[in-house]
């Protein structure tokens, strides 16, 4: 019963747990788990703001359902950052009693929703990294990562497929679906630079095994948008001034507004539960 | 008499998917594997999604099972170390679910769909009521994150299909 085929990655005696961890990897760690963490949970909550206002019944389904994903993805995440940062918080602190400036996500996923086309656009730029980049973490050499990877790289899988296959729709549509998918990828564009720039963190976490070189990502990721992209009859975006700033807590406005939607309950009513 | 690991699991099949009440969590795979620890029996399970709201439920159920077993004291585990895959739920249990009106996933390295559209598309789904193939997708994502929502041309039917993952 329990041998089946393995689709996570076979554990080795140097495979690290919290309880084994180099204590000087665990600021970086914790920082790079927050990043993760934020960027399933701000996307998963702006997926969820579909949630009754979706083009067609099904549609709203599907977006609901990518949104739980991400929260559920986002629930792993900073529960296990909690647990490497050893000071008492759980998942639920970190999501509902940090404030903007604690926050780790990309710009990109705190952006306003905007019309479908603009939904569509951010979710092919976002999962195709994220299929990319959970695919590499599945070889995390942390554990309890490579496992909450080896799942969140399944879901990531079919959450390209159905953006790619609405921005074929949307791009070889009619011309005002053509031209809000065009318009929604120009103005995305700059916020896609972010996702693959390597600081102390990250450097600290790529030699010791535990993250992947997010400039090796960039390639395949810029392949397999240019392939949806062409697809779609739409034109790639020109490389030009890239907005970074998240990973370091410097948001864009957007971000406030959204949390304070988020956080309101347990802010309002701490400790409540159901 | 002492308990074994097999007693649990078996005291364990009757825990049901809240979701889909003819599976337990045994055959379904969501349950990965008992241990007795002195008084203590240690239940480890895995999501079947990383979102899936049942699983709350199920955990709070398997405690319930074995408290009403005789067991005082027992911890359930989320375990992530391998991914669940829709090839751990056991023959039987596909079958219960054709059934029960869900058209069953398929092994996954015949039907596993690819990340973009255009590299391919998996055979159709097999009509649960009539067992025609001529069944369309009418969307990738259904009630719960675990099944999607597809047409019998054949019978006129719609119907659910449980997605391989």
């Amino acid at each position: 019963m329990f041998d089946g085929r393995a689709s996570g990655r076979p554990t080795s005696d140097t495979d690290m747990t919290t309880a084994t961890l180099d204590p000087e990897l665990r600021p970086a760690l914790f920082d790079y788990l927050l990043r993760l963490g934020d960027d399933a949970l701000v996307l998963g909550h702006r997926l969820s703001e579909w949630c009754g206002h979706g083009p067609y019944l099904e549609e709203d389904i599907a977006l609901t359902n990518l949104a739980l994903d991400c929260v559920g993805q986002a629930n792993g995440l900073l529960g296990l950052a909690a647990e490497v940062e050893g000071a008492g918080r759980d998942a639920d602190d970190l999501a509902f009693r940090r404030d903007a400036l604690d926050f780790r996500n990309a710009l990109i996923v705190e952006l306003p929703k905007g019309d479908f086309g603009f939904t569509v656009a951010r979710q092919l730029l976002f999962s195709a990294y994220a299929h990319l980049l959970y695919e590499a973490l599945r070889e995390s050499a942390f554990e309890p990562l490579a496992g909450i990877a080896a799942k969140a790289f399944k879901e990531a899988r079919y959450h390209l497929r159905h953006s790619s296959e609405w921005l074929i729709r949307l791009g070889d549509g009619t011309d005002e679906s053509r031209q809000r998918a065009q318009t929604a990828l120009d103005d995305l564009w700059m916020y896609t630079g972010e996702l693959f720039e390597k600081d102390d963190t990250l450097r600290t976490l790529v030699d010791a095994g535990l993250a992947p070189d997010p400039r090796a990502l960039e390639a395949p990721w810029r392949e397999r948008v240019e392939a949806v992209v062409s697809q779609a009859t739409l034109t790639l975006p020109e490389d030009d001034f890239m907005l970074t700033g998240g990973r370091s807590g410097r948001h864009t406005e957007h971000l406030g507004h959204l949390l304070a939607e988020m956080q309101f309950l347990p802010r309002a009513y701490p400790d409540a539960v159901w | 008499m002492e308990t074994t690991r097999e007693q649990v699991l078996d005291y364990l099949s009757e825990v049901k998917d809240p979701e889909i009440p003819v599976l337990d969590v045994v055959e379904m795979g969501i349950v990965r594997d008992a241990r007795l620890d002195g008084d203590t029996v240690h239940v480890d399970i895995t999501p079947t999604y990383s979102g899936c709201p049942a699983m709350k439920a199920i955990e709070e159920e398997i405690v319930r099972t074995l408290h009403a077993k005789g067991f005082e004291k027992v911890v359930v585990h989320t375990v992530f170390r391998e991914a669940w895959t829709t090839d751990w739920m056991t023959g039987e249990a596909k079958r219960k679910l054709e059934k029960y009106g869900i058209a069953p996933p398929p092994k996954t390295d015949a039907a596993l769909r690819p990340a973009l559209p255009f590299a391919g598309q998996p055979k159709p789904v097999r009509c649960p009521f009539c067992g025609s193939e001529d069944t369309e997708r009418t969307s990738e994502f259904g009630s719960t994150a675990c099944k999607s929502l597809h047409f019998c041309r054949a019978c006129r039917q719609p119907f659910e299909h449980f997605k391989c993952i």
